[in-house]
């Protein structure tokens, strides 16, 4: 079959969502009013609330959503064949992502544009308040871990990307100079980012840095992450107009060229797909394909992380209500399209079946390498660019993307340390240094204690990220879902998503818990068994409220 | 239309004007915090030789004081105090 034809098919999917279903959402149950008075206006102060533009809105809200975890999700799942994640992104982001993106900027515009914390507190209850901030330090601590674990990857296998990641880094410092201390205009500071990033991604090839295997004691991987985390704990502590803003912006710029590029190829050279739509012969050691997809591709199907962008910042900025429907459901087609564009990569970029399957040898081992191999074969082939600097183009796409996640995540996990200093009392952890050396040690003590001494098995604990960042999604559509019944509106749109969610996450925890059982893998089943925990907490919270919601019905009625 | 130099000019300040919206709207907030927090620092240096603790530049810093006058009243609220620490002026 070709890559065309489910390039179009998917992109049509996506746009009838975006047309119609949205459309009644927006009219139906979220009920947008365009003369709401959102909170960008009623509390209009040009900092943290401005009316902004609807489009550039969108921008800001798709590119703080779309990372590095919609590549690698679809990418690892493709070992099920490219059926199963191909329909799951796009049912998924139709029906799931698009309605829990949208209706947390739509509840949290309706309350004062609190964040999705707070409202849980004030919607369902403060029980679900604690949770949800377990839920949110879980995810972190996983997401800094696994990333680091990624990009740790690629620099390995990719030595060409080593010189444009690292280099892009005194580029973006540079940025951040000249607009805050040189005021320069930005349209010219832009074309100097984005010629730099392209010049460095040229030059990669030729200048390969590879990391010796062994670094004294340490492996090649794990002198990476060492290196990685030292980055991001200096990275963290510098003001964010010095390194994060600059790399933020140079990142949305490359998601959209990244994007362009991928399509045009797949456009031009017309790739068969390699892979088998449903693989009947995984390799041995693969999990069940159900319920273990669904929480393989968290990011580009739906994810909670999501509903935190929404109504932390982006609800803050609304113009108008109406504008949510573009906004939020259009960011998460936004992202569904660069899934998309990952789970092609990775099934039609290469010339026979067994060049795939032995990149896909077993689960986990396709995923990030594979999307660069397979998109750089299509990007040679399409746009005539050199295989080398293709790979080295997606590697570092890769890279920055989870560089920057990095950065922002372990910011957050230190703000979480020095919030429970505050509440606990504890004097040293509200300090920025101590926080932050508690915030890297956290993550590094899992991407090694999951990854083995030499760091290179942390991929494992990619599933057990997916399965908490569903479980944050679930209590979000557990806000949504309360809400439209106090305003007797239909919830089943909300609800349905939400029960599958719940079902899907804890049998994929029940099964993983039974494999790390069996391979005597004792530090991920600790961790496994803590993510069940808070999924059931999460489950009984789900339900209690429910059956509350349907008391206050009936005594209402009578 | 025709393209003219207007047109080209008109086209260029939009684009930049997006892309200064795109580079600092999601950090505005954060950024602001970080100046005042800077601009607390200042106030406090400047009116430290009213609470008694000695400063060495207060020759100069007294010059400062009416100017920043007008944000003495936020500064000592966000401070935690609910009236003027100062025995000589009181602006509550």
């Amino acid at each position: 079959m070709s890559a065309i034809v489910l390039m179009l098919v998917g992109l049509g999917g996506l746009a009838l969502g975006f047309i119609f279903y949205s459309k009644f959402i927006a009219e139906k149950i979220y009920q947008l009013d365009p003369d709401f008075k959102t909170p960008a206006h009623e509390f209009e102060d040009g900092v943290d609330y401005v009316p902004t533009n609807k489009f550039i809105l969108w921008g800001h809200h798709f590119t703080s959503v779309a990372g590095a975890a919609p590549i690698v999700g679809p990418a690892v799942a493709v070992i099920w064949g490219w059926g199963p994640a191909f329909l799951w992104v796009i049912l998924g982001t139709i029906f799931f992502a698009g309605v829990h993106d949208f209706g947390a900027i739509w509840a949290s515009a309706r309350n004062k544009a609190k964040s999705m914390g707070a409202l849980t507190g004030d919607v369902v209850s403060a029980r679900a308040r604690s949770i949800f901030m377990i839920v949110i330090f879980l995810v972190l601590l996983m997401v800094n871990a696994v990333f680091a674990v990624v990009i740790a990857g690629l620099l390995i296998s990719y030595p060409s990307a080593v010189l444009p990641v690292w280099g892009i880094i005194l580029v973006a410092l540079l940025i951040g100079q000249l607009i805050y201390r040189q005021k320069m205009n930005l349209m010219a500071v832009s074309i100097f980012g984005v010629i730099a990033l392209y010049a460095l991604i040229f030059i990669g090839p030729s200048v390969p840095l590879e990391m010796p295997s062994e670094v004294g004691f340490l492996s090649g991987t794990a002198t990476w992450i060492i290196i990685l985390f030292a980055y991001a704990f200096v990275a963290s502590m510098l003001p964010v107009w010095v390194l994060l803003q600059p790399r933020d912006y140079i990142n949305g710029i490359q998601l959209f060229i990244g994007l362009g590029v991928m399509y045009l190829a797949v456009l031009l050279l017309n790739p068969s797909m390699v892979a088998p739509m449903v693989n009947e012969s995984v390799p041995e050691g693969t999990p069940s394909m159900i319920p273990l997809l669904f929480v393989t591709i968290a990011c580009g199907a739906i994810s909670g992380f999501h509903g935190l962008v929404s109504s932390g910042t982006t609800s803050k900025q609304l113009n108008k209500e109406t504008d949510a429907r573009f906004v939020g459901y259009f960011g998460a087609v936004g992202e569904g399209t660069l899934a998309l564009a990952a789970i092609i990569a990775a099934t039609a970029g290469f010339a026979t079946l067994a060049e795939w399957e032995s990149l896909y040898a077993s689960f986990g081992a396709g995923g990030v390498g594979a999307f660069v191999e397979g998109g750089a074969y299509i990007i040679s082939g399409g746009l005539g660019l050199s295989q080398e600097v293709s790979a080295t183009l997606l590697a570092v796409m890769a890279c920055l993307f989870a560089g920057t996640t990095m950065d922002t995540g372990v910011r957050l996990q230190r703000y979480i340390f020095q919030e429970w200093g505050q509440i606990y009392g504890i004097d040293w952890m509200k300090k920025n240094i101590p926080a932050t050396v508690l915030a890297v040690g956290a993550c590094m003590l899992l991407a090694f204690g999951a990854g083995g001494p030499d760091g290179d098995g942390g991929m494992l604990i990619w599933p057990l990220f997916g399965t908490t960042n569903q479980l944050l999604a679930g209590l979000t559509l557990l806000v949504i879902s309360v809400m439209l019944v106090r305003l007797g509106r239909p919830m089943i749109y909300t609800l349905v998503p939400l029960v599958f969610l719940l079902v899907m996450t804890i049998s994929a925890l029940l099964v993983q818990l039974v494999d790390f059982y069996n391979d005597g893998n004792w530090f991920l089943l600790f961790l496994d068994v803590v993510v069940l925990v808070a999924a059931i907490l999460v489950a009984l919270e789900c339900t209690s409220t429910l059956m509350r919601l349907r008391r206050e019905a009936k005594t209402q009625e009578s | 239309m025709p393209l003219d130099r207007h047109t080209i000019a008109d086209w260029l300040r939009k684009a930049t004007y997006v892309a200064e919206e795109v580079y600092s709207a999601p950090y505005r907030s954060a950024i602001a915090r970080a100046k005042r927090d800077e601009d607390d620092l200042f106030m406090l240096m400047v009116f430290s030789e009213m609470m008694g603790v000695p400063n060495p530049a207060s020759y100069y810093t007294l010059e400062l004081q009416p100017l920043l006058l007008e944000r003495f009243h936020d500064w000592h609220k966000r401070m935690g105090m609910e009236h003027s620490p100062l025995d000589h002026f009181k602006c509550c």
